[in-house]
């Protein structure tokens, strides 16, 4: 493991860069094929719809993949990510235009864990739309 | 209708090994845009000690939600699927999940809740490679909303 950022340089407080990952219909389509999840409301907007969603949305997953950037990004070595968790609050409603919608993740150093293991606990947000998709937005990492 | 909750503490048989490829790895990287070179690049991934390309954090869901499967589609829990939806996930990591990786989950059953006519069911899946070490801990909340009128 070898993370680029320093535990002793970072604070309670500490701003990870913030990033903005866009979402069209196209993304969702690769994405169900790279992760094997199917299931219509990500990709057939009548489905969607039929079971009361206001229009196709995004997997959970995605968005779960994507916030996690902002802490990858951040420390370099992926591995350095102990623990992840999220609370899925509510959909990324993706509309069928070339626009499609936008996931905004940021960041901070919410909590010096462990001067020995050299973790620290970072808590992301994740809007779209305005809306937080999602809640209690976790990582462990294990700096350098 | 409530899950039976004698299911909980429920432990299924470990999952026959899945193995990492490089190319499905590449796959996830690219559908999700991430261009870390940890994920495509073995000298990328060397340099940071690894011994071959690893798996960005959440690859591992598609192999530990399969393994659920076994739960979900368990016709004696009766699990309503065509109304379930994915409330919490969670990972706890070892060690990266890496090319060349062959996997185990072995899922349990944590909690069955019922909370307004919802029924909520809390799987942990355990990954373990080919020698039985452990990589990372899948938890995997689902709720199955009321159906309308119930």
């Amino acid at each position: 493991m070898t993370a680029k950022i320093r535990y002793e340089d970072v604070e309670p407080g500490t701003e990870l860069p913030a990033a903005s990952f866009p979402v069209t219909r196209a993304t969702l389509v690769q994405y169900a094929g790279a992760s094997g999840d199917f299931n219509p409301i990500h990709w057939n907007e009548k489905f969607a719809k039929e079971v009361g969603l206001p229009d196709v949305i995004a997997h959970g997953m995605f968005t779960m993949a994507e916030a996690i950037r902002v802490v990858t990004d951040w420390a370099g070595d992926p591995g350095a990510v102990a623990e992840y968790g999220v609370r899925f609050t509510k959909p990324v409603v993706v509309p069928n235009d070339e626009t499609g919608a936008l996931i905004e993740v940021t960041a901070k150093v919410a909590a010096k864990l462990d001067d020995e293991a050299r973790t620290v606990r970072v808590d992301l947000t994740a809007t779209s739309a305005g809306q937080k998709v999602l809640g209690m937005s976790r990582a462990v990492v294990r700096l350098a | 209708m409530a899950l039976d909750q004698s299911f909980v503490g429920r432990t299924y048989p470990p999952t026959a090994p899945y193995e990492v490829g490089r190319e499905k790895i590449r796959e996830f990287a690219v559908a999700v845009g991430d261009e870390n070179p940890a994920y495509t690049d073995p000298e990328a991934a060397k340099a940071l000690g690894h011994t071959d390309v690893i798996a960005p954090p959440t690859f591992v869901f598609a192999i530990t939600f399969g393994a659920a499967g076994q739960v979900v589609q368990d016709p004696q829990l009766g699990l309503d699927y065509s109304r379930v939806v994915h409330g919490d996930q969670k990972f706890a990591y070892s060690r990266p999940v890496r090319a060349g990786d062959r996997l185990t989950v072995t899922s349990t059953i944590d909690a069955i809740k019922s909370l307004a006519g919802n029924d909520i069911l809390d799987i942990r899946g355990e990954v373990h490679d080919e020698a039985g070490e452990h990589v990372v801990t899948a938890w995997t909340k689902l709720v199955s909303r009321a159906a309308e009128g119930a």
